[in-house]
């Protein structure tokens, strides 16, 4: 899936030490771009995905044929709006959509890497996207965006390049892991790895796929995206298309038949490994760790203005952890912004059609720009 | 209103970090911003007035005054301004001490409850006051612990908090508030304005 001509790639060729301490070179990036870059080269803005997520944000996505997963917010008279700004998402390594992840050949086996590729972390990731700078000769960009792990790449974006956004807007997201988190996608990797057709890992190299095995896991994670009063309220105890329950382990309620619906559909785009990985990557990141304990520390050096956005009903990245990060960035005197939106949507609220949230982000941006010009 | 902010704005040296505790949809910080070169930042607890601030541009937190200005660290504002909100906590001198804590000098509004509209209102109508700066009933006002001018010079002599400057507002009208004409202005003032310090 991911040798498509409609995917564009940026092939790397400064060596990138990953933090396993392996170095990978000449590797893609894949990226896609949305709107136009202005001649003064300041209205870019680089949208972080998150786990699941690829760099077709807004319109139509070329593989799935599917609106693109943040068309919401992203698009032209969007909350980002693609009329003024440029917009510029990369599909993280470790990925399946085009950029280096497990699914490619490894040049030195010309074989594909399955688990034999490196493990990589957030700060792997958003070191391999900052190249897109220099690609784009953009000096600083306006705004780095991202909910979930993007969320978390955009505070180590900022962490490492702190002089390189005006504004940071991370969202319904974390410094680092919880068990609970942690303990999810741990459920996630155990059901793809039971699948008999995973292989070991080696499942592409022998023309298998651990499908089972990765719509459980789907279907698992999908649960923790949304909230109980969220579920309760689209789907409650609705049976489907049936009057009665027929005292089978078919699927009877709509929930049931719900979820084996996203597994279903998320296999024919994901790949296997590449969820191992990615979540892995954000098992492993622990932005406070990384600055020995002290989380401001990770934003010293930095003028970038931070909006953070937490939503009520997610429990997954639940306000008070989005609070630690506004915290933190208070005891150093940093500019940063806070509001929890009102939503029973759950962790996915950044996802869908969330008006306060929308409207607040359009706002956010719109007069931050004008103010810095 | 227009005349609480000048003297708000009056009270502040340029180039200083500010606090708006309390900042409702921004109207004061933006007034402030716009008339005063300085560094504002606001904290609220009501979600619709901080996604205001925020659409507006303006450098807001969502949060209690009553608990989170526990994370900003000792001094890290040069002035700290609570308008018109003093009374609504549950613990207000727990705040107070809070806003001096966190600002080396802090602008403190109240509305007199003095004042003599509203000691006449109880005096001759035996209800509740209910005037222009007190516009709620009894049953669902959100002010919690009522005082006067004169209460709030008591509080701040038992605290050892220097009153730096005490200013009585009546309509559109300030004047100084001293020891000596504490009892009239307490009942004149709709509006007590004081620069306090620790």
């Amino acid at each position: 899936m991911n040798k498509n001509i409609s995917i564009k790639s940026l092939i790397i060729s400064k060596p990138l030490k990953l933090d396993c301490g392996q170095t990978i070179n000449n590797f893609p990036l894949a990226y896609e771009t949305y709107g136009v870059l202005n001649k003064k080269k300041d209205n870019a803005i680089l949208v972080f995905h998150a786990l699941t997520g690829d760099q077709f944000v807004s319109g139509l996505n070329p593989i799935t044929k599917k609106v693109g997963w943040w068309s919401y917010a992203v698009g032209p008279g969007k909350a980002i709006d693609t009329n003024n700004y440029f917009v510029i998402c990369a599909n993280v390594i470790g990925g399946c959509l085009g950029s280096l992840g497990p699914n490619n050949i490894n040049p030195e086996t010309n074989k594909i890497y399955g688990i034999t590729f490196p493990i990589i972390t957030i700060n792997d990731m958003v070191n391999a996207q900052h190249n897109l700078l220099e690609f784009f000769k953009i000096k600083k960009l306006f705004a780095v965006i991202g909910g979930s792990m993007g969320g978390m790449q955009v505070l180590q974006f900022v962490s490492n390049f702190p002089n390189k956004a005006k504004i940071a807007i991370p969202i319904a997201t974390t410094s680092n892991h919880s068990a609970q988190n942690i303990a999810f996608n741990e459920l996630g990797r155990q059901s793809i790895m039971a699948d008999t057709n995973w292989m070991g890992g080696d499942y592409s190299n022998q023309n298998k796929n651990p499908d089972k095995g990765l719509s459980v896991a789907r279907m698992a994670a999908h649960i923790t995206y949304l909230s109980k009063n969220g579920l309760q309220e689209k789907f409650g105890r609705k049976l489907q298309e049936r009057d009665s329950l027929k005292f089978s382990f078919d699927a009877d309620f709509q929930i049931e038949s719900y979820l084996r619906y996203q597994g279903s559909v998320f296999v024919d785009r994901f790949d296997a490994n590449s969820y191992l990985y990615i979540t892995r990557a954000m098992d492993y990141f622990d932005l406070i760790k990384q600055y020995n304990g002290n989380l401001s520390k990770a934003f010293a050096d930095t003028k970038t203005k931070f909006l953070v956005i937490s939503f009520t009903s997610d429990w997954l990245y639940p306000t008070s952890e989005n609070k630690e990060i506004v915290i933190a960035l208070n005891a150093i005197g940093a500019d940063v912004g806070f509001v929890e939106i009102e939503s029973d949507k759950g962790h996915d609220s950044f996802l869908l059609n969330t008006p306060n949230f929308l409207d607040t982000l359009k706002d956010y941006i719109n007069t931050s720009y004008l103010k810095n010009k | 209103m227009k005349t609480e902010f000048k003297i708000i704005a009056d009270l502040i040296e340029p180039n200083t970090r500010v606090l708006d505790v309390g900042c409702g949809d921004g109207t004061l910080m933006e007034f402030l911003k716009n008339n005063k070169e300085i560094n504002i930042r606001g904290i609220e607890i009501s979600k619709n007035n901080v996604q205001q601030c925020i659409g507006k541009g303006l450098t807001v937190i969502e949060g209690d005054a009553e608990k989170d200005l526990s994370q900003f660290p000792d001094e890290s504002f040069d002035f700290v301004i609570l308008s018109q909100t003093l009374q609504a906590f549950l613990n207000p001198e727990k705040v107070i001490s809070e806003l001096l804590r966190v600002g080396k000098k802090a602008i403190v509004t109240i509305p007199n409850f003095g004042y003599w509209k509203v000691r006449l209102h109880l005096l001759i109508k035996g209800t509740m006051p209910v005037t222009r700066t007190l516009p709620d009933e009894w049953y669902n006002t959100p002010n919690l612990h009522m005082c006067t001018i004169k209460d709030f010079f008591s509080f701040c002599k038992n605290r050892k908090i220097n009153l730096y400057k005490s200013i009585a507002l009546q309509n559109l009208k300030s004047s100084k508030i001293s020891n000596t004409n504490l009892t009239l202005k307490n009942l004149t003032a709709v509006l007590g304005i004081f620069l306090i310090e620790k």
